[in-house]
């Protein structure tokens, strides 16, 4: 193909186009024409198309997102706000964390392990190009059902993708979800989530500022691999009969990363760059647009400059690659020398493709030709805004009004029963299979991880400062009702940072949904997006940023509505963290919190195929109180262990933590059938040492928190009233679900 | 005493086993894969990681950076020299050790807590250790399973050069259980498991890691 040039565009403006292809409605490529004054180049229709593109330019969800603006929580926590590559909140001691989730979904359908792969070498990226050395990763995950053939081809795959680049970069995994639904068949959901830290004044920026400033490239050359891929992959749905879509997904190489990760933080504590972005969705079209529009917008690009992985690539394609391991860096003259030594250092490819100038336009030259001369700001932030039609789905009204109707344990048989199945369903049963493939030590500061509540790590090993983090969706509430299943989410995943006795602090989210073209979904996303701002700004927890993906869809099954929050808390000593679970005999079990009949939703009914019902209605000011009792549970020295209430109620909770330390329990519960079963928010067993027992009462009566002593630990068994289950049938059945499904 | 951590490109653990050294109460020293320099230490390790992103064999690259002359030289004569989980391919690769890593039998990268029995407390690397002693240290990585031929098992197991062994169900599918093996000096160790990463309780499952990096001490006090 010919070039094209701003010249060549001008003198031809009537060109046909291949904008639909693109991905481009012909509004949108008429406004790209206004814009200019004149018809784009095909370079300038690319870097249009990938960042106007649904995935990078939140075009559905922009007007629902600015709730997270209009209800921000006022607080001096947050140092970097939305809108950057990654939020940053202050956690004490002169250090800053920065968080940050995204999904990998649509990549990881087609081909699970680079999909999976790529999603945790994005996340890395982001983290790092705030300035902060990534220190943890955690990989929420949904798939369609256990037994499913396909789920077999996609799981293991996205599996050894996460651990094969996380365990490559020198990363603990510290948690995550891995939760299975039929909806998620034809659209797994592989979302992942990095923690870095730093101290305040390390902050990086986006920004390319100062003119005469170098624009320097650096990390793996440019290929093939990714082209479009958020534009041809994220941002649609996927149909039963397209073609494969294989060479738009990503290609890792985690040890390029790993240097590249060393390499920029030597270059961050010289302080060699004034501005810094990661090219991830959309390439370099993003980081050159979002770098001069992070500026005062003039930037020259010498695209011909660019190191390649095959000298084929025409413009428009490196404009487009989402190759991996790649960096964009803003480097004063007077730098660029020693920035090129710790480069060489590390043997990493590095080049200077152009510099700031004191104009207001992003232009880009082929060896010497003028391709892309545009203003910055209208492809990185003016993108096309859509106040998409939303409606009530009729099927909300219908499902409300069923009555669950299953049967709950009542003899001891049934009781015995119901654990076991419970144990052994492969949305509640041990997940060694999968975490036992990912690196949990490397780095020495992981203090807690799954299957603990929330994942923890040491930021400082002299003051013993640490963070937790917990991710947690509920999607079969979100079903039922996306206002309070988000809501939920967020006090569930607040809950699992407080059993531990860590003070959440912040909150990311990743949004997954089906198409935002069908206004059922469009409406439970905007009411998902109210939920998770009303509660942050309730419960006083700041947003610090977040994904979006929509088009998890096939035909016309969307997913169940999966909004996955995640809450960032700190602990002042890592030391003194209530575990999940006890390791003797003769201690107290209480539940903190009340249970009512929540079976809808539930896991138990999820087994027995109902999906009707009314979730439950989020109470954000008794789970702060909870919080409250929680921390002082620790940091009074009360608790011996704390764990959390959610999928599988009591009945899991005790599951998991007589297992975790092969230490029996017996314990007597009126209303069998609900107390064991219900899947009430807000609850919480804590194993206290009976001379704590006043002390506790006195704790949770100060909160209002309702208290039930309900048994005491020690055996060889977990015995539920009358029934009675050997711990080595417990965990047999707990641990034979995934080898047999997977092995 | 002074200890020498390497970093090759992709090296992992490296600050892991420096944290574990200056526990037992030596200095740890960085030394770089690029400089022919060994900074006057009195031992060295070679930590776990992914050196040069292990796509060719397991440290196969590593075995030929500059630093590694200067260390074949050292062991040679005698230094103490610990590699662990990459730091054991790379001296199998150095041919400083007998054998090779090869990818686990289930095929998977595994990482848990393993229990290993000491069956060698003569090197200067155990000597903390008794003989028959079990431990529980982290396995982590993804090309564990010591093979070698029966001639060399044989030499190995009769001069009672196999330092560890797994216990209970074989991981990875070593032979003879083999998690570890000395020189016939006894002053260079590999060893897959990661006692770096068992130095307390609180970071890892135990402390039982940290006799590896005392009984260097005592080596080099002597």
């Amino acid at each position: 193909m010919a070039l094209d040039t701003v010249a060549i565009a001008t003198a031809n403006p009537e060109t046909t186009q291949p904008f639909a292809e693109l991905g481009l409605k012909p509004d949108e490529y008429a406004r790209i024409k206004e814009i200019l004054g004149r018809r784009p180049t095909s370079s300038e229709l690319a870097m249009y198309s990938v960042m106007w593109s649904e995935h990078c330019s939140y075009k559905s969800s922009k007007v629902h997102l600015k709730q997270f603006g209009d209800k921000a929580v006022k607080t001096d926590a947050l140092l970097v706000g939305i809108g950057e590559n990654a939020g940053v909140v202050d956690v004490g001691q002169g250090y800053a964390v920065t968080f940050k989730i995204e999904s990998h979904n649509h990549p990881s359908f087609i081909e699970p392990y680079q999909g999976a792969a790529t999603g945790v070498g994005g996340i890395v990226r982001d983290i790092l190009t705030m300035g902060a050395r990534p220190i943890a990763v955690m990989d929420p995950l949904r798939f369609g059902p256990a037994d499913h053939p396909d789920t077999r081809r996609v799981l293991p795959g996205v599996i050894a993708g996460v651990g094969g680049y996380g365990n490559c970069l020198g990363l603990p995994n510290i948690g995550g979800e891995v939760v299975f639904d039929q909806t998620y068949l034809g659209n797994p959901l592989v979302n992942a989530l990095c923690v870095g830290v730093m101290k305040h004044s390390d902050i990086k920026l986006a920004k390319a500022a100062g003119a005469g400033n170098l624009v320097v490239l650096y990390g793996a050359k440019t290929g093939g691999d990714g082209i479009g891929g958020v534009s041809v992959l994220a941002s649609e749905t996927f149909e039963s009969t397209g073609p494969a879509k294989r060479p738009a997904v990503q290609v890792g190489d985690p040890f390029v990363e790993k240097v590249l990760i060393e390499c920029s933080l030597e270059i961050f504590a010289e302080d060699l760059v004034v501005g810094i972005q990661d090219l991830g969705g959309a390439g370099l079209s993003c980081a050159t647009s979002e770098l001069a529009s992070g500026g005062s917008g003039g930037m020259k690009v010498e695209l011909d400059r660019v190191p390649l992985r095959d000298a084929t690539l025409s413009p428009e394609e490196i404009l487009m690659s989402e190759s991996q391991e790649r960096m964009c860096a803003i480097v004063e003259p007077k730098h660029i020398n020693r920035f090129l030594e710790i480069c060489k250092k590390w043997d990493v490819t590095v080049t200077v493709i152009g510099e700031v100038t004191d104009g207001d336009r992003l232009e880009i030259t082929w060896h010497g030709d003028l391709i892309v001369d545009v203003p910055p700001r209208t492809v990185a932030h003016d993108g096309p805004v859509y106040n998409r039609p939303f409606a009530k789905p009729d099927y909300i009204d219908r499902v409300n009004a069923e009555i669950v109707d299953v049967a709950l344990p009542k003899t001891a048989d049934e009781i015995k029963a119901a654990v076991l199945k419970l144990a052994a369903t492969p949305n509640l049963a041990d997940k060694s299979w999968v975490t036992s493939q990912y690196d949990r030590y490397v780095q020495g500061n992981t203090i807690q991880s799954q299957p603990d509540d929330s994942g923890m790590v040491r930021i400082d090993e002299k003051t013993h400062l640490g963070v937790a983090v917990a991710t947690d969706a509920n999607a079969n509430w979100s079903y039922l009702n996306p206002y309070e299943g988000a809501k939920l989410a967020l006090a569930e995943a607040a809950r699992n940072i407080a059993t531990a006795g860590a003070k959440p602090l912040a909150v990311t989210n990743c949004l997954n949904f089906g198409s935002p073209e069908d206004p059922g979904v469009m409406w439970q996303f905007a009411e998902s997006v109210r939920g998770l701002a009303d509660g942050c700004l309730e419960m006083g927890l700041p947003v610090t940023g977040g994904n979006v993906s929509f088009y998890n869809q096939t035909g016309a099954v969307a997913i169940l509505p999966t909004p996955v929050i995640g809450v960032l808390g700190v602990i002042d000593d890592v030391r003194t963290r209530t575990p999940m679970s006890f390791d003797k005999a003769g201690l107290d079990l209480y539940l903190l919190g009340e249970t009512k009949a929540d079976i809808a939703g539930s896991e138990w009914a999820y087994i027995h195929g109902q999906r009707g019902g009314s979730s439950p209605i989020a109470d954000l000011q008794r789970e702060m109180r909870l919080i409250e009792v929680l921390v002082a549970g620790r940091t009074e020295k009360i608790f011996t262990a704390a764990h959390d209430l959610s999928q599988g109620g009591l009945s899991a909770t005790l599951t998991e933590m007589i297992l975790r330390h092969n230490v029996g329990a017996k314990v007597t519960l009126e209303n069998i059938g609900v107390a064991l079963i219900s899947e009430t928010p807000g609850r919480v067993v804590v194993a206290v040492d009976p001379n704590q027992a006043s002390a506790l009462t006195a704790l949770a009566n100060k909160h209002s928190i309702a208290i039930t002593k309900i048994g005491s630990t020690g055996g060889d068994a977990l015995e539920i009233n009358d029934a009675k289950i050997s711990l080595t049938e417990l965990r047999k059945a707990h641990t034979e679900t995934f080898p047999k499904l997977f092995g | 005493m002074k200890v020498g951590v390497v970093t090759f490109p992709g090296t992992l653990d490296d600050r892991d086993a420096a944290r574990a050294a200056t526990h037992a109460g030596t200095t740890a020293v960085s030394l770089w894969h690029g400089d022919a320099d060994l900074k006057g230490v009195d031992a060295v390790i070679l930590p776990g990681g992914f050196s040069y992103g292990d796509y060719l064999r397991c440290g196969a690259i590593s075995r030929f950076a500059p630093v590694m002359e200067k260390i074949i030289d050292a062991a040679n004569g005698g230094m103490p020299l610990l590699g662990i989980c990459n730091g054991f391919q790379v001296l199998c690769e150095a041919h400083l050790l007998p054998g090779a890593l090869t990818r686990n039998h289930e095929l998977h990268f595994l990482c848990r807590d393993q229990k290993l029995e000491i069956t060698s407390n003569t090197t200067a690397w155990t000597s903390s250790y008794q003989v028959g002693q079990e431990i529980v240290i982290p396995l982590k990585n993804g090309e564990g399973s010591f093979q070698c031929d029966d001639a060399t098992l044989a030499k190995l197991e009769g001069e009672g050069r196999i330092i560890a062994r797994y216990v209970g169900e074989n991981p990875n599918g070593s032979r003879n259980k083999i998690a570890g093996i000395t020189n016939e000096r006894g002053n260079v160790v590999g060893l897959m498991p990661h006692p770096e990463h068992a130095i307390d309780t609180l970071t890892g499952p135990t402390a039982d890691g940290l006799g590896f990096f005392t009984s260097v001490l005592s080596a080099m006090v002597k």
